[in-house]
């Protein structure tokens, strides 16, 4: 009965590595954030039975893992959050387009959000959510998780721009444009 | 379709694929994701597995006559 449907395990893999960067986002450190995906993957595997397989896995395993992470904070105090390594470590190869100087401002940008507004972002911009998905899985309204993903996007073009948008040369002109013809 | 208006959705909340911060997000989020899965969490997999496995063996073998192999 309660032998566990193959595709579960399936879409757990599936889902850990986006799960795991979103855990390095809201802790802020590898280490934690491996805590952090270990006991979600505990919690989920042992209520997989409230799960229904052919829905959304990625949103559940999300949503888990933010309510952990902030009962875990509730617990131990603010100790948790050390915004300082946020995506920093181990990040000596990257595959992107993007130099590494040019990522870490972005970084240290994101980094001086609000919580509520990078989560937001971070759902909506990285992890691919829907604004209904992104609601559903901070437990707050549409509108709400709407205002601050444009909110956390106005304060990254503003950020981004004081911090010398043209400096790095392939990047110059989209970010320009980007930041210029941006209406809010 | 469905594209289509995710498309445009993206265009306009700005995070679309050929924004600047759309993009720097997704490679950022890239930097953590293309690390893979770490090894302590593949066991732990395993590991929920097999007693999984196990304790249905058990409760098949409680509740029905074994079958074989």
């Amino acid at each position: 009965m309660a032998t566990q449907d193959p595709g579960f395990k399936r879409e757990l893999l599936a889902t850990l590595p986006s799960l795991r960067a979103f855990a390095v986002s809201l802790s802020g450190r590898h280490d934690k954030a491996d805590d952090l995906v270990q006991d979600t993957v505990m919690k989920a595997w042992a209520k997989h039975e409230s799960f229904e397989m052919g829905t959304n896995m990625k949103a559940w395993l999300f949503t888990i893992l933010r309510n952990e992470f902030y009962s875990q904070m509730r617990k131990r105090g603010r100790e948790i959050q050390d915004s300082d390594g946020l995506f920093t470590e181990r990040m000596a190869v990257h595959p992107s387009q993007y130099g590494i100087m040019d990522l870490s401002d972005f970084k240290k940008a994101l980094d001086m959000l609000p919580s509520d507004q990078r989560e937001a972002i971070i759902l909506i911009g990285a992890s691919g959510f829907s604004y209904e998905e992104a609601a559903e899985i901070c437990q707050c309204a549409v509108g709400t998780v709407k205002s601050r993903v444009s909110r956390a996007r106005t304060r990254l073009q503003d950020l981004l721009k004081v911090e010398g948008e043209g400096d790095y040369g392939p990047d110059a002109v989209s970010a320009q444009v980007t930041s210029t013809r941006h209406i809010g | 379709m469905n594209d289509l208006s995710a498309l445009r959705r993206r265009r306009d909340d700005g995070l679309g694929p050929n924004t600047d911060i759309g993009r720097k997000l997704r490679a950022l989020f890239a930097t953590v994701e293309d690390q893979g899965i770490p090894p302590h969490l593949l066991d732990l997999l395993d590991r929920l597995d097999e007693v999984e496995r196990q304790s249905s063996v058990h409760l098949n073998s409680a509740t029905a006559p074994e079958d074989g192999e």
